[in-house]
This record gives structure tokens, sequence and C-alpha cells, in this order.
């Protein structure tokens, strides 16, 4: 699948595309097959998320989003050495899968 | 230490509100992410893998407790409670808020400090020998000269958009505790028959194209120093390449030109701009030298007691000896076992201010080690200062040991790393602490760096680690035998790349293999350099 990713223009925090907004938590973002372009375009026209683009991911067996580059990974959770600053909620699933 | 006079401080309160401006803007809409990026590049403000990241500028890593607080400050207003010291002798934060950048640079203006030049292709912010002014072994204090060229390089309009970033590193003794060798530009203030100059070395630099500077001019009188300067970097703007970012670092133009040509370039146009007349008056730097005098050292005992072991191990290891028999030079220690090099927390910021305060005259230094330093330090505080550090886990007894790590940020931070730094560092320090071998093993340098542009000095270890990004997964190439100081050399990779695991494995194999292999007083460095490779190469891949 093909998602979207950016950061925040105000606070610069990682951000995914849910579908109809910018949402903290990668398990949100949406697939958006061929329409990535245009909600590029569209979003950054409109200053909602700055330097977006489209990444592959998957889906794991418990139905939540993996991107596919470890890159991506380690800006969905945080950084991995400090565990504590991690993504609030979003790291109920534990952290096995970011390495 | 220098204190800004009325214009520095108009020029940085200006900067301040041009980006005031420049940033709301942005957040407007009126100014595209293109548009926008080179200006806050120029403001130190990065869009990093979380968040924005702010580097701030630490001019050859000197500060006050004023600013120390101040950076603690800013880390607990704006950021997460800490900030990172880096190999340049700055700091970043990692956390950072476009709608809040212009107010910290307006913090960080009011005590004298800023985050211009940062970034960008300019002349970055001057390193130095972090023991400058106060060890024993010094020839000539460097820091006036470097402050010197601080401000002939900040906003200089001709070398505002170099090919490329420009790092100037300055130190004034034998001993090369600042890299000096592995900068763009490198200079050593010497003295001749009673005459203070400067060596010029010119074309070093890490990344991935490592090479060492070579001499290009033994003297350069002080009343031409910055004439020379201005040569050296108008040959490089006229011919380095500006058609390929990985071939734009002057290291390129020396290497293609061959030094000799090069620095026959330089000479003509040294010669034409003495004519132009862009020296500042030698009165201007008495001005600025006289903000480096000397504090008022006082008379006091030489020796201390050292029945308590830990404390005299802390003395051995992270002390130097100064240039007033009855102080020496304190190393702050950010390199915890198991920590995360550099880091610090507000609190840890604020107590390092406070011990500035009252054993330091007032003064810390940033390390391109990523520890702090306390450059004066009665011997007679010695202990009462180790007891306030060990108790703030600022203790640690490991400089310039296997546990005194040097890091980047890596995949954990850094939107060019192929590979995480930390965890290693973390690991690593971990395990040698725990094994009792960091003592035995004594002077070794290990160096990690998350990415080819080597901001964690791996060419320049005794031990280099490089992360790789291997089809997606982190790999890690070991090398040997590389050293940043007087005894400058690149170190040479030492075969295949190893998974996170093997890697650490490969360091414990290399120090048993030097353990094994080293004569009376060698340091790893010069076991390597007198066995070779292959030794190693056996143990690791054999």
């Amino acid at each position: 699948m093909k998602i979207l990713t950016g950061n925040d223009l105000r606070s610069g925090a990682v951000t995914w595309w849910n579908g109809t907004g910018w949402s903290l938590f990668v398990d949100d973002a949406v697939d958006v097959g061929d329409d990535a372009e245009e909600i590029l375009a569209r979003e950054e026209a409109a200053r909602r998320v700055n330097v977006p683009y489209a990444i592959e991911a998957t889906i794991d067996a418990g139905g939540h989003v993996r991107p596919a580059h470890i890159k991506d990974r380690v800006r969905a959770l945080g950084p991995t050495v400090r565990r504590d600053l991690a993504v609030p909620t979003a790291n109920k699933t534990g952290w096995d899968w970011v390495i | 230490m220098y204190q800004y006079d009325q214009y520095d401080q108009a020029m940085v309160d200006a900067r301040v509100e041009e980006f005031r401006d420049q940033a709301r803007r942005r957040l407007e809409g009126k100014l595209t992410e293109d548009q926008f990026k080179p200006l806050r590049l120029m403001n130190g403000l990065y869009l990093q893998l979380h968040a924005y990241m702010l580097r701030v500028a630490i001019p050859y890593g000197t500060l006050n407790a004023r600013q120390m607080e101040a950076l603690a400050d800013i880390a607990e207003k704006y950021d997460r409670g800490y900030g990172h010291f880096t190999t340049r002798q700055n700091i970043q934060y990692n956390w950072i808020k476009l709608e809040d950048a212009a107010d910290i640079l307006a913090d960080l203006a009011r005590v004298e400090m800023h985050a211009i030049q940062t970034s960008g292709n300019c002349i970055r912010n001057i390193s130095a020998d972090h023991f400058a002014g106060a060890a024993a072994d010094e020839v000539v204090d460097p820091r006036p000269y470097a402050e010197l060229m601080r401000q002939w390089s900040s906003f200089h309009p001709e070398f505002t958009y170099l090919p490329r970033k420009f790092k100037i590193a300055v130190i004034g003794s034998e001993t090369d505790r600042a890299a000096m060798r592995l900068h763009d530009i490198g200079i050593r203030i010497v003295k001749r028959d009673g005459e203070v100059g400067a060596q010029f070395y010119a074309g070093g630099g890490m990344g991935r194209t490592p090479m060492i500077a070579p001499l290009i001019r033994d003297f350069v009188p002080l009343d031409q120093l910055i004439t020379y300067a201005e040569a050296c970097l108008r040959v490089y703007n006229r011919y380095g390449r500006r058609d390929n970012k990985y071939k734009a670092r002057i290291k390129i133009l020396v290497h293609e030109l061959g030094a000799a040509e090069y620095t026959r370039q330089v000479e003509e146009e040294f010669a034409h701009m003495l004519s132009v007349g862009v020296e500042p008056p030698l009165e201007e730097l008495a001005r600025i030298a006289a903000h480096f005098a000397d504090p008022a050292f006082v008379e006091g005992p030489k020796t201390l007691d050292r029945s308590d072991p830990d404390f005299a191990l802390w003395v051995d290891r992270n002390t130097h000896r100064h240039k007033h028999d009855a102080y020496v030079s304190a190393v702050i220690s950010l390199k915890p076992a198991g920590g995360i090099p550099g880091d610090a927390t507000a609190d840890q910021m604020r107590l390092m201010a406070r011990l500035a305060k009252q054993y330091s005259f007032d003064e810390l230094r940033v390390m391109h080690t990523q520890n702090v330093l306390l450059p004066h330090v009665r011997i007679a505080d010695l202990h009462a200062l180790w007891t306030a550090l060990d108790e703030a886990g600022l203790g640690s007894p490991n400089m310039d040991t296997i546990e005194d790590i040097i890091a980047c940020p890596g995949l954990d931070y850094c939107s060019l790393a192929n590979a995480r730094s930390i965890p290693l560092a973390q690991r690593i320090s971990e395990r040698f602490a725990q094994t009792g071998r960091t003592e035995v093993i004594g002077e070794l340098k290990l160096k990690i760096s998350g990415c080819i542009n080597a901001c964690g000095h791996h060419h320049a270890g005794h031990i280099g680690i490089l992360g790789v990004d291997k089809k997606g997964t982190e790999n890690y190439q070991l090398s040997l035998g590389g050293s940043e100081a007087e005894d400058v050399s690149l170190a040479k990779i030492t075969g295949p790349g190893f998974d996170e695991d093997g890697v650490i494995a490969a360091v414990e194999k290399v120090t048993d293999v030097y353990l094994e292999a080293r004569a009376e007083g060698e340091r790893f460095l010069d076991t390597y350099r007198r066995i070779g490779m292959e030794p190693f190469k056996e143990a690791l891949y054999g």
C-alpha cells in the first residue's frame, strides 16, 4: 500500500494522511493508491503539512500500518533511544517492529 | 571571554527580527517551503526526522554560566528538557516548533548567542582547542584569533553562498585537540623568533572523501591573518565545484589542483588582497585579546588527597594539566555508561553553570568530544567539584577511553542518517563498563557515524564505525587506525560490515587483539600502527 507522511508546518511533528486530514498516529494512515501526487500538491498548498511524500507500507497481522523503510518506522514512533518521548498511545503495539 | 559590543548586539538583534518576519510569512503561506528553507537554514533551523531542529552556535565552544543557564531554559521552555552537544562544539535542540523559533533566537540574543551560520554553504562556527588559555603546553592562546575570524566570517557578503559549507579550526599548541587538519582550513597559531603568526592548512575534511589538510603557508604574520584567510576563501569560492555537491568541498579543489597549485593561486590572490586593504587594524585584535586575559589565579595547594580511589581515578582520567600549577582543567563527562553521548538535561546544564561560577571563573567549554570542560579549577576545589558531578551522574571517569564515545545523532534523529549510532554507543560503553576493561585498555578513541557525512568523526577514530543501509537494514563498517590529533591519520576499513550485535562483538575482538599484542606503554593506536591491520582482520574474519 502507499501512504503519505510529512511534518506539521507549525510544530514539525510527524504526521500521516488519514483520508481527511493529518494524524500523529501511523495506524491512522490510509492507502492512497494512485492519488498521492494530487493529495500532496493540494495539502502542501493548503499549508496543512510540510514537505510531504509518499511511501510504501504494509498492514501487519494485527491490522497495524507499518512503513516499509526503517527511517519512516523510526519517524512513526520517535527516537528508539528515548522511548519516554514516543508518540503518545501509538506505541501501544510495542517497539519490536521498528528495527 | 569575549563580550558583544554594540555592533555585535545590533547585528544579532536585527537578524532575530528579520527571521521573525520570515517565519511569520511562512506560517501565513506567503512563502513556500522552497523559499523559506534557505532562510531558516541560515538561522540554524533544520527539519529533521521528528521535528524542527535548532543548532545554536557556541563560538570556539566557549560560554559563561549565564549562557549555559539560558540554554537550559530553552531546553525546558521550548524543547523536551534536554539538548545535544555536538562534535563542532555547538548545541542542538531536537523538538523545536517553527512558531517558537524566533522567540528562541530572541532569548539567545539576550545572552549574546545566536544560531547564525550553523547551516548553509557559508563559514560555520569557528572551533578551537577546548583547553585554550588553560593548557600547560599551549604556545599561544588561540581564542583571540578565533574570535577575530568569527567576526570576519559573520555575515561576510562574499562568502554567504560558497560552493559548500566551510569549517575552520584554530589551535595554539603542538598538540592538536581540535581535529585541526580535518577542517577546510586549519590554523595553528605559532611563535617564530618571538613573533606570533599563523600556520595555514587547507583542504582537510571528513565526509565521503576524507582528506588530511596539507600545510600551505608556514607563517602568516598577524597583521595579514584575515587577508590570507580571505585569499584562501576567494580561490575556493571562484574555482570550487558547484556542479556536484559531493565534489564541492575545498578538499576536492585542493586535491584536484594539487596543494602546490592551490597554494600558488592563494599566494597570487593574497598579493592582490594586500593592496586592497581588508585587514583589520592590529588595535582591533588587541581589543579582542583584552577579553581573553587570564582570570585572577591565586596560589594554592598543588597536590591532593588521593585516598578515595574513585576520586583518584577521576582526577587521573578527567583532569588536564593547567598552565598555573595550582589549577587543572576538569572534564565533565556527558558519557555515562549506557547514556546518550553529548546529551544533557536542563538540570544538568544548570548544575554545570553553577559549578562554573563556583569553581571556574564563570567559564565553560563545549568539547568536540561532546563533553563539557571547566577550564580553570583550583586543585584545592577538585574533590568538592567531583562530589557534585558524581551525584548528578556527570562524574564518569572516562575521558579518551572506549566509554568516551563520539556518536552522531544517527537514524534516531537525523534525516540524513542510514543507521542508528546512539544505541551502539550505549551498548559498547555499557559492555566495557561492566567488564571493567576500560581502564586496562587505556586511551582508545571510538567514533561512530550514522552516515557517510561523518559527523561522528569515524574516519578519525582509533576505532571507527560507520552505519550504512544494506537493503533496508542497518549495517556497520568497522575501521581502525584513525586519529584527529597531531599524529593525524585516516582509519582503514577492516572488511565486510556487521549487524548491530556483530559490530559490538567485533569491537571486543579488536580490543582483545590489542591487549594480546601491545608492548609496554603502547596505546591502541600505537599497537595498530606497529602490527598493522592483518592480526585484527584475522581475529574478525579468519
